[in-house]
C-alpha cells in the first residue's frame, strides 16, 4: 500500500479541516465564549501542526494508487477528521467526556444528528456553529470537496476511488470526463441549494444565526438544531420550507446536473426520482391518515398534512428534524418511519439510508430470481433506468445487504448488553437509526429523548455504525481487515 | 478540448494517456466493458461501453459539444461510419480515423470530403517510412524531420569505439566538424540535458541537431558512416512489410522477405516480382542462416509477436550485422528493449499517436502553437517547432539575457533557409522557426511557455 500519498491526502484534509474551524473561532470571538475560543485556538493550532508534519513526511509521494488506497484513505481520513474535530468540545470543557464529545463529532460529520445533550443552548453559538457545519461539509463530503479543489493532474485514477468511496448509491459515475470538473459542479449546486434554502428561512423571519445552522443540517440532511426545543419552537413557514428543503437534497445530485444541462426529459424519467415521489407522496398520506383519526379533536387536517409531510422528509432523507414525537404515534406509523429510516434517500444525494436505488435493485433481482425458478430455460436482464444492470452490480448491492444486516445484528447485541438496559424496541430502532444516519430512534430514544444514557462502549459503538453507514460500509470494513495492511 | 476517443486497443490507450495529460476532456467508447473499467481507474476520463457508430452511444458520450473524434477500431470500415454519423451530427466535428487496408488509402484521400474525414493515420505506412529514412543512414538510430526538412535531430549511439567517447560537450565541434547542438542524453532510461563539461561514456544515447545537408559529415567523423545498404532481410511480411517494400523497391535494395504463412507470400509474390519472399518461419536460426542471414546489411525483423522480433534482432546484432531495426508493437515495452541489442526501435503506434497529438495541439491554439512535435529519448523528452509570432515575447532579445525553464533547451533557430545553431548572442525575430527540446512531464503548448517568469 503506497502510505505516503495517503499521508499526502491526510494533510490537506487537516488542512482544510483547520481552515473550516476558523468561522466558529470567530463567531465565538465576537460573542466572548472565552471557553470555546480556547478551544477552537488548541485545536487548529494541533490540526494545523499536524498537517504540516504530514506534509512534510509526504512530500516526495509517489501517484500510484488503486482501489483499496482509496477505499482506506477515505475511511481513514473521516475517522482522523471526526478524532480531530471533537477536539473543540473536549477543550472547551462544553462536553467534558472525550467519548460524548467523538459520539457527537461523529454524529455531526456523518449527518446523523444524534446527540448525547441533554440541552444544547448552554454550548454556546460557535460550537452550535461548528456542530451544525460539520452536517454540511459531511453531507457532500470532504475529499469530494478536496477533488474539486486541488488539481490532481496526471494521476487520473486516484480521484475516481476516492469519489467512489465517498459518495453514496451503488453505481458511482463522473458526469464530466474530468473529475475536478465533476467535484467543483457538485459543490456548486450543493452551495447554491443551501443559499437558497437560507434566504427562504430569512424570509420566513428566522434569526441569521438559527437560518444558516438549520439551512446547514437541512442539506447535509443531518438534523442538529440550535434550540433545546428542537424544531418545534418554528413558524408553520420554516417547516414547510425546511420540508421541501429536505426532500430536494435527498434527490440524487446528478438529476440537478441534468437540469442544468437543459436534458430535462431524461431528468424526469428517471426511475429512482419517481419512486422517490411515490413513496413520499404515499408515506404522507398513510401519516397523515392513521394520526388525524387519533388526534382529530386536537389538531386542524392542514397542520396534520404539515406535521405528517415534514416528517416524511425528516426521515426519509435522514435528516432527522422533529416537530412531533413520534415515538408516540400509533404502531402503525411507527412501522412505517422504521422502514423510511432504512430505504433512506436517492443514490447520489447527501442522504444516508440503504439508498432507494438499491432497494429497487435488490426487488428486481428479486424478481428475475423467482422468475427463473419458475422457467429455469428463460433469460431475463435486470435493467435500470432502461439500461442493463451488470451482475457484478447486482452482486455488489446483494453483498452490501448482507454486510448491512450482519453488522446491524452484531451492533444489536452488543448495544443491548448496557447496563442503562433500555427496552428492545429503543436498542434495536437506536441501531438503525445511528446506521442509517438518522438521528432520533423510537421508545426510550425518540426524538425528545437522546443517546446519553448509554455507556462509553455502547456509544463507540454507535459511532462506528454512524461511519458505516455514511461511507456505506466498505471503506470501514476495509480498515477493520488485517489483508488490507499485507504488502501483496 | 473535448475529445472523444473510439476504440481502446493500443493506439487508443497511448492517445488517452497522452490526451489526458495535457488537460483534454477525453471521453472513450469500447465495446467491452472490461476495457472501459480499466481506462477509467487509470486516468481522468469518462467511458461508455458500446457501438462508437450508434447514434444513441455517440449522443451519450456528448458528440454534439465535442471538438474532435479519432476512431482507432479494428475496423477500418466501422471508423469510417463512425467518421462519418459523427460528423453528420455535429457539423464543426474534426474527425481523425486509423485507416490500414492499403486498398483504401486512396479511396480515403480522394473522398476525405464526402466520408467527413479531416486527417487519417496508418501507423504500418507511417513506421514504414520511418524505416526507410533509417535505412539511408544506418548510422542513427533515430531521425526527426524539422522546419520542412532544413533541420534533423538524430539519435546516436554512443559505441565502444566512439571518437567521442569519453570526451566532453565542448569539445564536440572539433570531433564532428560541423555546427551541431546535443539536445539531451538518455543515460541508463533518464533524460540528461548536459552543460560544457558533460562527459560521454558508452552505452549513451545522445540525440543532436543538425542541418540536414550536414548529416553525412556527422556520419563520417563519429565513426558511423557504413557501406551503404544494400541486402535488406525483412522478417515478418505484414502490413508494414508491404508498405516498405513499396517504397524500397525504386531505390534498388535486394529485399528478402521471410514469411511464415503460404498464403501471404502467394499475395506478396503477386505484388513484388522483383522481391524474393521464402517461405518460412523466421525466427528459426536454420532458416536465417540458411537465407544468408551473415551478408545481409539490414535486418529488420517486424513479425506480429515483440518478443520474437527482439530474439530474431539479438540474434542478427550477435553476427554483427550493420544495420538492425526492430519492430515494437507495445510501445510501453520501449524502456525494456532498450537494453537489449535490438537496434533501432520503430513503434508504429507511437508515430501515429504523434502526429494524432501534433494535429490536437495545431487545432487547440492557431496562434503561437506548435507544429511539429517528435518525442524522443523513449517518450521521455519532447522536440517541438514553433514559429515566433508578434506574440511572442523576448523578440530580438539576445538568449543570454533570457531565462528558459529548467529542462528546456532551444535546439536550432531557423531564418528563412538560414540554420542557426544558438548560442549566447543568438537571437530570433517574427517568422523564424525555432525547434526546441523539452524533458520532464510539464507540457508546453506555446512558445512562450519555455521562458520563466
Amino acid at each position: 500500500m503506497n502510505y505516503k500519498i495517503m499521508l499526502k491526502i491526510h494533510a490537506w484534509i487537516l488542512l482544510i479541516e483547520s481552515v473550516l474551524m476558523v468561522p466558529p473561532l470567530i463567531i465565538s470571538m465576537c460573542m466572548h465564549e472565552s471557553r470555546n475560543v480556547f478551544g477552537f485556538l488548541l485545536t487548529i493550532i494541533i490540526t494545523f501542526a499536524l498537517a504540516t508534519i504530514f506534509g512534510i513526511i509526504s512530500r516526495d509521494a509517489k501517484a500510484k494508487f488503486y482501489a483499496r488506497e482509496g477505499f482506506v484513505c477515505v475511511g481513514m481520513a473521516w475517522i482522523v477528521m471526526c478524532l480531530l474535530g471533537a477536539l473543540p468540545f473536549f477543550f472547551s470543557g462544553t462536553i467534558p467526556h472525550y467519548v460524548d464529545a467523538f459520539f457527537e463529532t461523529v454524529s455531526g460529520f456523518t449527518t446523523t444528528g444524534s446527540s448525547i445533550l441533554n440541552e444544547v443552548e448552554h454550548l454556546g453559538k460557535g460550537m452550535l456553529w461548528w456542530r451544525s457545519f460539520s452536517h454540511w461539509v459531511g453531507g457532500m463530503g470532504v475529499l469530494v470537496f478536496f477533488l474539486a479543489i486541488i488539481p490532481v493532474s496526471g494521476s487520473g485514477g486516484f480521484s475516481l476511488h476516492i469519489l467512489r468511496a465517498e459518495s453514496t448509491g451503488p453505481a458511482v459515475g463522473k458526469s464530466t470526463p474530468k473529475m475536478r470538473e465533476t467535484a467543483a459542479a457538485l459543490y456548486i449546486i450543493y452551495i447554491g441549494l443551501t443559499v437558497l434554502d437560507f434566504i427562504f428561512l430569512l424570509i420566513g423571519k428566522m434569526k441569521v444565526f438559527d437560518a444558516a445552522c438549520i439551512a446547514f443540517g437541512t442539506a447535509g440532511t443531518g438534523g442538529f438544531t440550535v434550540l433545546n426545543t428542537g424544531f418545534a419552537t418554528y413558524t408553520p413557514f420554516a417547516i414547510n420550507v425546511t420540508t421541501v428543503f429536505m426532500l430536494l437534497f435527498g434527490v440524487n445530485f446528478s438529476i440537478y446536473f441534468m437540469l442544468l444541462f437543459k436534458r430535462v426529459w431524461s431528468a424526469i424519467k428517471n426511475e429512482e426520482l419517481i419512486c422517490y415521489v411515490v413513496i413520499v407522496l404515499c408515506s404522507t398520506l398513510f401519516f397523515a391518515i392513521n394520526i388525524y383519526q387519533k388526534t382529530a379533536q386536537t389538531m386542524h387536517l392542514n397542520e396534520t398534512i404539515m406535521h405528517s409531510a415534514f416528517q416524511v422528509g425528516a426521515l426519509i432523507t435522514t435528516t432527522g428534524y422533529a416537530t412531533a414525537d413520534f415515538a408516540q404515534w400509533p404502531a402503525f406509523s411507527q412501522a412505517v418511519a422504521l422502514v423510511l429510516m432504512m430505504i433512506g434517500a436517492c443514490a447520489g444525494s447527501t442522504g444516508g439510508g440503504m439508498k432507494i436505488a438499491r432497494v429497487m435493485l435488490l426487488f428486481k433481482s428479486l424478481k428475475r430470481n423467482a422468475h427463473k425458478l419458475n422457467k429455469p430455460s428463460e433469460i431475463r436482464v435486470v435493467k435500470f433506468n432502461r439500461q442493463k444492470v451488470s451482475e457484478q452490480t447486482i452482486a455488489n448491492v446483494n453483498a452490501y445487504l448482507a454486510a448491512y444486516v450482519l453488522l446491524i445484528v452484531i451492533s444489536f447485541l452488543i448495544v443491548s448488553l448496557d447496563k442503562a438496559n433500555y427496552s428492545v424496541t429503543s436498542n434495536l430502532s437506536a441501531v438503525i437509526s445511528t446506521f442509517n444516519n438518522i438521528g432520533p430512534a423510537l421508545d426510550q430514544i425518540g426524538p425528545m429523548s437522546n443517546f446519553s444514557g448509554y455507556s462509553a462502549l455502547s456509544k463507540i459503538v454507535f459511532s462506528v455504525d454512524m461511519l458505516f453507514g455514511r461511507l456505506e460500509i466498505f471503506p470501514i470494513l476495509m480498515l477493520l481487515l488485517p489483508h488490507t495492511y499485507k504488502k501483496h | 478540448m473535448n475529445i472523444v476517443i473510439a476504440g481502446s486497443g493500443k493506439l487508443g490507450t497511448m492517445l488517452t494517456q497522452r490526451l489526458a495529460a495535457e488537460g483534454h476532456n477525453i471521453t472513450i467508447i469500447d465495446q467491452d466493458l472490461n476495457v472501459t473499467a480499466e481506462l477509467i481507474e487509470e486516468y481522468d476520463i469518462m467511458a461508455l461501453e458500446g457501438n462508437c457508430a450508434s447514434m444513441q452511444i455517440l449522443r451519450e458520450a456528448g458528440i454534439a459539444e465535442a471538438d474532435l473524434l479519432i476512431v482507432t477500431t479494428g475496423s477500418d470500415e466501422l471508423n469510417l461510419l463512425c467518421c462519418m454519423t459523427a460528423h453528420a451530427m455535429n457539423r464543426n466535428l474534426h474527425t481523425i480515423a486509423r485507416i490500414r487496408t492499403p486498398e483504401y488509402m486512396e479511396s480515403t484521400y480522394a473522398m476525405r470530403k464526402p466520408l467527413a474525414l479531416s486527417l487519417t493515420v496508418n501507423p504500418e505506412r507511417h513506421a514504414a517510412r520511418e524505416i526507410s529514412r533509417l535505412l539511408k543512414y544506418p548510422g542513427f538510430i533515430k531521425r526527426e524531420k524539422f522546419a520542412n526538412g532544413l533541420i534533423e535531430i538524430v539519435g546516436v549511439k554512443i559505441t565502444e569505439n566512439s571518437p567521442i567517447k569519453g570526451k566532453a560537450l565542448h569539445e564536440m565541434p572539433k570531433v564532428a566538424h560541423c555546427q551541431v547542438i546535443v539536445c539531451t542524453v538518455l543515460r541508463g532510461g533518464k533524460t540528461i540535458t548536459p552543460d560544457g563539461t558533460f562527459v560521454f561514456e558508452e552505452g549513451d544515447v545522445i540525440y543532436v541537431t543538425a542541418s540536414a545537408e550536414n548529416l553525412n559529415t556527422l556520419l563520417k567523423n563519429l565513426g558511423l558512416i557504413k557501406r551503404k545498404i544494400k541486402n535488406v532481410i525483412i522478417a515478418g511480411g505484414g502490413r508494414i512489410c508491404y508498405y516498405l517494400t513499396k517504397v524500397l523497391d525504386s531505390d534498388n535494395f535486394n529485399i528478402k522477405i521471410i514469411e511464415k504463412d503460404a498464403e501471404r507470400c502467394e499475395e506478396l509474390a503477386e505484388h513484388f516480382s522483383n522481391v524474393t519472399i521464402i517461405h518460412g518461419d523466421a525466427s528459426s536460426m536454420h532458416v536465417l542462416e540458411r537465407e544468408g542471414i551473415e551478408d545481409c546489411d539490414a535486418l529488420i525483423s517486424m513479425t506480429g509477436m515483440d518478443e520474437q522480433n527482439a530474439v530474431i534482432s539479438i540474434y542478427g546484432s550477435s553476427l554483427n550485422i550493420p544495420k538492425v531495426i526492430t519492430k515494437l508493437g507495445r510501445a510501453e515495452h520501449v524502456q525494456i528493449y532498450d537494453n537489449l541489442p535490438v537496434g533501432s526501435l520503430v513503434s508504429p503506434k507511437e508515430l501515429s499517436c504523434n502526429t494524432i497529438v501534433r494535429y490536437v495541439r495545431a487545432m487547440q491554439n492557431q496562434v503561437g502553437s506548435a507544429i511539429t512535435v517528435h518525442s524522443i529519448a523513449e517518450g521521455k523528452a519532447e522536440a517541438i517547432e514553433f514559429i515566433v509570432d508578434e506574440n511572442t515575447k523576448h523578440c530580438d532579445e539576445a538568449l543570454k539575457d533570457i531565462t528558459l525553464k529548467k529542462e528546456v533547451l532551444i535546439a536550432s533557430i531557423t531564418h528563412g533557409r538560414m540554420i542557426e545553431f544558438p548560442n549566447g548572442d543568438s537571437t530570433f525575430h517574427q517568422g523564424d522557426r525555432i525547434v526546441v527540446v523539452k524533458s520532464g512531464n510539464r507540457p508546453i503548448h506555446q512558445l512562450n511557455d519555455i521562458f520563466a517568469g
